[in-house]
């Protein structure tokens, strides 16, 4: 019978919605497959999540020690080797931490990898069907899995349906005793909070939120004035600010802000989705572009295939027309 | 210093509509644009970058065919000391484990204080350097978004969640996964690609590398991609079509019933 492990990631004693959404994942695979989940940390929000997953899992596996507190990934990968069986299927997020655990993970089980899953199509005989996107999200891909030694995959947060309610009277077992040797030779300083900017976009009911299709530092400005006439702030996506156009504050997505507008006004943005995943409250997204194909379009509710460059400027004199 | 950084050639998602071929099983690759993945050029400034405080040496590294070179040149343009092509028709439809075996097998006949692989490339999985480091045995960080230099030790920053950045010691040799806005790469022009345009690179191949053919390339992958195919993604936007000023005029109607204005 097919093994499969969900690895929980947690902070301050609240599980991450991808805690949710693993059972939906697991039973795409195998229906029939057992699933455990995994939790690494120490003391009361470790108990605390525990408990709570045992309503979602039949089984429940605990490792507490000090050495997990934060889970830095080159202990926790430690940890859970002492603690998977051989063949087993591990399913962690593709997140920040899942991309620093899994990979690595994955050689030390001798395992099969697949990674930021959206969707599986079953397993037959010991090849797990899967899709995937590649290319920042314009293609999409099938993907089969050897999974005969086991696998490692990570599933991209929000890919897969939430379980709602309790589904499961599972218990915990402490495995704090099997975790063996965690020294190693990274080790886990501090967290620097992100420099809060001089524009809050958080706050906004609207934004006006610019990606690649600027094209140019000093085209900011056409941006600027359409979020003047609409009463309004810019943000924007992740080349905007590694290119150090704007700062850091102003980015919408998964490593920047988490915003909820009523009405956004995607500029140039391909719609990756690391950068809709900072996009909640399901908002009016308004999307203009010059590529007909940018991924953008699957989610706006209105498309334009422009040039944001010409386009911009035209609806800010219509506005002010207004 | 001895750095060693992993590169490669994809095609470029700013400079190409992605369409299936006839058959819809790939891409027409036909007339795809290629460039040096994003990520890298931040992992070869970094290098550089340090290497100019500390001293030693840059070496960039791909597994690729004849047409890769042209991303090693590139990247010496930029600074890089040496450039490596791991290059065998046996490398063919290796997944993320096959080519972090290919390089392993390379990186173990010199002497790296340094490995650094960009966070992802155009297969998005971010798989390689992690790999690569378990292999090793070294410690690994991804995307790492800040490095200072220490005596056998570096601090590094990793990108988190909400922007918010991850301080860690880590002991050296080790890999790491950059992430892009870690510098400003630099700009590379003609003048700079004629000027090691004749610099020799060395071609190794799954025998010099003494790699087994069947742990590498397709018949080693654990993972392969069957095809390509379009999701069903729902209806998608409704396109507004027509003159521009049509086009702003139904715009405006929208955003008033939403809110917008």
């Amino acid at each position: 019978m097919t093994q499969i492990f969900a690895y929980i990631p947690f902070s301050n004693g609240v599980a991450e919605d991808v805690a949710m959404e693993f059972p939906a994942a697991a039973a795409k695979i195998d229906k029939t497959a057992s699933l455990t989940a995994v939790l690494t940390g120490s003391g009361p929000d470790l108990d605390k999540v525990a408990n709570e997953m045992t309503g979602l899992y039949a089984e429940v596996i605990k490792i507490d020690n000090t050495a997990l507190v934060y889970p830095n990934a080159e202990v926790v990968r430690k940890a859970l080797l002492n603690i998977i069986p051989a063949g087993a299927i591990v399913l962690a997020a593709h997140n920040t931490f899942g991309m620093d655990l899994a990979p690595g993970l994955s050689i030390k089980m001798n395992a099969a990898y697949a990674a930021d899953i959206v969707n599986f199509d079953g397993v037959e005989g010991t090849t797990l069907k899967a899709s995937r996107q590649e290319l920042g999200g314009a293609v999409s891909t099938h993907v089969a899995v050897d999974v005969s030694s086991g696998a490692v995959i990570t599933i991209r947060p929000g890919s897969f349906t939430a379980v709602e309610g309790k589904t499961a009277s599972g218990s915990v077992v402490d495995k704090s005793g099997n975790a063996g040797d965690l020294s190693a030779k990274r080790k886990f300083l501090e967290i620097v909070q992100a420099e809060v900017g001089d524009v809050d976009i958080t706050k906004a009911d609207v934004l006006v939120s610019i990606g690649r299709g600027i094209e140019e530092q000093e085209n900011i400005e056409i941006a600027e004035e359409l979020a003047k006439a609409m009463k309004t702030v810019v943000s924007c996506s992740r080349p905007i600010v590694d290119a150090k156009w704007l700062e850091k504050g102003r980015q919408v997505g998964t490593s920047g802000k988490t915003v909820k507008p009523k009405v956004y006004m995607a500029m140039g943005i391909s719609g990756s989705f690391q950068h809709l995943g900072g996009l909640k409250g399901n908002p009016f997204i308004v999307a203009v572009n010059k590529n007909p194909k940018a991924p953008i379009f699957q989610v706006a509710d209105i498309g334009i295939v422009a040039n944001i460059i010409e386009f911009m400027p035209e609806l800010t004199s219509a506005i002010n027309d207004l | 210093m001895e750095i060693l950084v992993c590169v490669k050639r994809v095609p470029d998602t700013a400079e190409n509509e992605f369409e299936l071929n006839s058959a819809g099983n790939d891409l027409d690759r036909g007339d795809l644009v290629y460039s040096v993945n994003e990520w890298d050029n931040y992992a070869v400034e970094e290098a550089i970058q340090i290497v100019d405080k500390t001293g030693g040496n840059v070496t960039v590294i791909t597994v690729g065919d004849g047409e890769s070179e042209e991303v090693l040149r590139r990247e010496m343009a930029m600074g890089a000391n040496n450039g490596i092509l791991l290059s065998d028709d046996a490398f063919g439809g290796s997944d993320g484990k096959g080519i972090a075996t290919i390089l392993k097998a390379e990186i173990e006949k010199g002497k790296y204080d340094l490995i650094l692989t960009g966070a992802q490339a155009d297969e998005g999985a971010g798989q390689v350097g992690g790999m690569l480091a378990a292999m090793l045995d070294m410690p690994y960080a991804s995307l790492v978004n800040k490095i200072e230099v220490g005596e056998g030790t570096i601090k590094v920053g990793r990108e988190i969640e909400g922007g918010n950045q991850e301080m860690n010691e880590i002991t050296l040799p080790c890999v790491l996964s950059i992430q892009t806005g870690i510098n400003e790469p630099r700009y590379v022009g003609i003048r700079g690609i004629r000027k090691v345009a004749s610099v020799e690179i060395p071609v190794k191949s799954a025998s010099d590398l003494g790699l087994a053919a069947d742990s590498v390339g397709k018949t080693g992958a654990k993972t392969r991609r069957i095809d390509y195919f379009t999701p069903d993604m729902g209806v998608g936007a409704e396109m507004l079509e027509g003159s521009t000023d049509e086009i702003i005029a139904k715009l405006i109607e929208k955003l008033k019933a939403k809110g917008g204005l």
